[in-house]
């Protein structure tokens, strides 16, 4: 027999240093056996390899200063067309006096993008409204009338170009692609063979021929004086596209609810849209957040797809510069990579925050 | 709408479910057959039977979530038909527990219970706290309004779900196994609660295996097998002097270990 009294019972002692601190750390994530220590070391041997030239490339070495290709030394990269090309990357030939109007629509675009994301900001409910607002406030900044003067949407360019057609697509596309989920899952077969028929249509072509369609085909169907302005086609089609993906990617959330979740909202009394507004959505998107910023992310890069419209995004405006007489050969590595920094921060920054949304809801429930 | 207490209901042999003739299939499977079942305000009946004898199948049909497809369903005057208004009026006036719980993972305590008299009531958010606020008192678990179903233990889930039926302030209340999905040590605390509540005088159908719950607040016994009421019965002569060969040997079954 064995008992221990009240007083016999055993304290805590603290951790050996070989599960704690620094030393532990090491040891349990990068050399937790020969397996996992041999690709520690290997990994970093390739660090050690590609990092220090390419920092060495990129910067120590680089060419900051010159009008024309002439001044690139070779070496190293070559940012000398920067000074120049900078407005167009970002701004394409949207004219230089109304810059300012683009530079306003990016700034509050930072408060209409928070006041949706995160909670508990300041004047919140106020806020709410603005973010509903602002798409018709950048839209009247960026096109004009009613005093401001109109610009057509082809100057639009440059990385503005990009902003306008992937967040119109994105705010647009998660809702369609919500009724589509819950179309395709209706007890009404027309409404449900309705959405199956769009999701697969859209899903089994790819998007640059939806955009051929929207440029070349439709106006064979739509009356002669009708003239769709060529940039709301592209965002249409590039909406409708990313909406038969999320659809299937929020169906897979709504599969996932068990249906004793709807029969509790049932009995509770609820209908059928509040169901799916207070119960079931708010779980089926929760657990569809990774395949949904996943959509999104693939949406904004299908932006630069605007270039089979004539119109120079990024992208269009890195290859203008690369073919630019004064530029030719010269930054071709540069350009590039400039274009793909910027696309790699937005989507990146779009990525994280879904990894801390799931950390934070999946906080809240346990 | 209405809103009738049970004390107002008056007599207790007023029905206030009334099942006729109630044929139902799950395709070509026979689930229900030829149920006639009527329960006065106030009555417990408790439904006992093998799995697969369509309890719960019954209980369900009730407040329409499954439909039937003869015979007629009415709740407190109100025929349960295809007509969606009058399964939004049945349904005000049922609450329901289940086996699983079903409580909303994403919501709180509390707000499990707030959801339906604020969306459904229609009431302000401060009127359906205190509503729910008394109701999580009644099955005490007040402390636990601000927490989330996952960090509940199964028997407090289950209460905040009965709290969370009561908060409609239903006619009647009907239970699905409530007590089939608990650890053994959790019965007890959600069987006290329906007996408080079967004291206060609700109406309750209650499908449960819970023989010694059964005998304690039942007024009637009622037992299923293959789709059919069996044997109906006051709980005294259910338990002590079984009818049908078929009660007997069910209860035999499930008494003896």
């Amino acid at each position: 027999m064995f008992f221990r009294d009240q007083g016999e019972m055993l304290p805590p002692r603290t951790a050996p240093i070989t599960e704690v601190g620094l030393v532990g750390w090491l040891r349990i994530n990068l050399f937790s056996s020969y397996g996992n220590a041999a690709l520690t070391l290997i990994s970093l041997a390739i660090l050690l390899l590609v990092v220090p030239p390419f920092i060495d490339w990129v910067l120590i070495k680089a060419q900051f200063s010159g009008d024309s290709g002439e001044a690139c030394s070779g070496i190293g990269a070559c940012w000398a067309w920067v000074d120049q090309r900078l407005g167009q990357f970002f701004y394409g030939f949207y004219p230089a006096e109304a810059h300012w109007r683009v530079n306003v629509t990016a700034i509050l675009l930072v408060p209409a993008i928070l006041y949706v994301l995160v909670d508990n900001m300041p004047g919140a409910k106020f806020g709410r409204w603005f973010s509903y607002v602002y798409p018709l406030l950048a839209a009247y900044l960026l096109v004009g009338g009613f005093g401001l003067e109109v610009i057509q949407t082809d100057k639009f360019g440059g990385f503005m170009l990009n902003m306008v057609v992937g967040l119109t697509g994105i705010v647009l596309s998660l809702p369609i692609g919500v009724l589509l989920a819950l179309g395709r899952q209706s007890r009404l077969p027309v409404i449900r063979l309705l959405c199956i028929a769009f999701i697969e249509a859209v899903r089994g072509v790819p998007l640059i021929t939806l955009l051929f369609v929207a440029i070349v085909l439709l106006q064979l169907f739509l009356p002669p004086e009708v003239s769709l302005d060529q940039l709301l086609r592209v965002i249409i089609m590039v909406t409708l596209f990313a909406s038969a993906y999320m659809a299937e990617v929020v169906r897979g959330g709504l599969q996932a609810i068990p249906k004793g979740q709807i029969e509790g909202a049932q009995a509770v009394g609820l209908g059928y849209w509040q169901t799916m507004r207070l119960i079931v959505l708010p779980q089926a998107l929760r657990i569809s957040i990774p395949g949904i910023v996943n959509t999104f992310i693939g949406l904004f890069k299908d932006t630069t797809l605007v270039i089979i419209i004539g119109l120079f995004d990024l992208l269009g405006h890195a290859r203008l510069l690369q073919t630019n007489p004064d530029w030719i050969g010269d930054v071709d590595h540069e350009a590039y990579l400039f274009s793909a920094a910027v696309f790699f921060l937005v989507c990146f920054l779009m990525s994280r925050y879904s990894v801390s949304l799931e950390k934070q809801l999946s906080k809240d429930r346990h | 709408m209405s809103t009738a207490t049970p004390e107002a209901a008056g007599a207790s042999d007023v029905p206030i479910i009334e099942i006729s003739n109630l044929n139902k299939w799950f395709g070509a499977f026979h689930v229900l057959r030829d149920i006639n079942l009527s329960v006065a305000a106030q009555e417990r009946v408790v439904i006992c039977g093998p799995s697969g004898s369509g309890k719960s199948t019954l209980i369900r049909c009730i407040n329409r979530l499954e439909d039937h497809q003869e015979g007629s369903i009415v709740v407190d005057g109100t025929p349960l038909t295809r007509n969606l208004k009058n399964i939004d009026l049945v349904r005000r006036d049922i609450g329901m527990v289940f086996q699983q719980f079903n409580l909303f993972p994403h919501l709180t305590i509390l707000e499990n219970c707030t959801l339906g008299p604020i969306w459904v009531r229609k009431m302000p958010r401060q009127a359906a706290e205190e509503i729910a606020k008394k109701f999580l008192d009644r099955v005490q678990i007040l402390d636990q309004a601000a927490k989330y179903p996952g960090q509940l233990s199964g028997g407090q889930q289950q209460r905040a779900a009965i709290a969370r039926a009561l908060c409609m302030e239903p006619r009647v209340m009907l239970f699905d196994e409530p007590t089939s999905a608990l650890d053994p040590e959790m019965i007890k605390e959600v069987l006290d609660v329906m007996t408080g509540l079967a004291e206060s005088g609700m109406t309750m159908l209650i499908v449960s295996h819970e023989m010694g719950f059964a005998a304690q607040v039942a007024d009637r016994m009622i037992f299923m097998d293959d789709g059919q009421i069996v044997e109906e019965n006051t709980p005294d002569a259910f338990f002590n002097n079984p009818q049908s060969d078929r009660t007997k040997l069910f209860l035999s079954q499930i008494l003896r270990h």
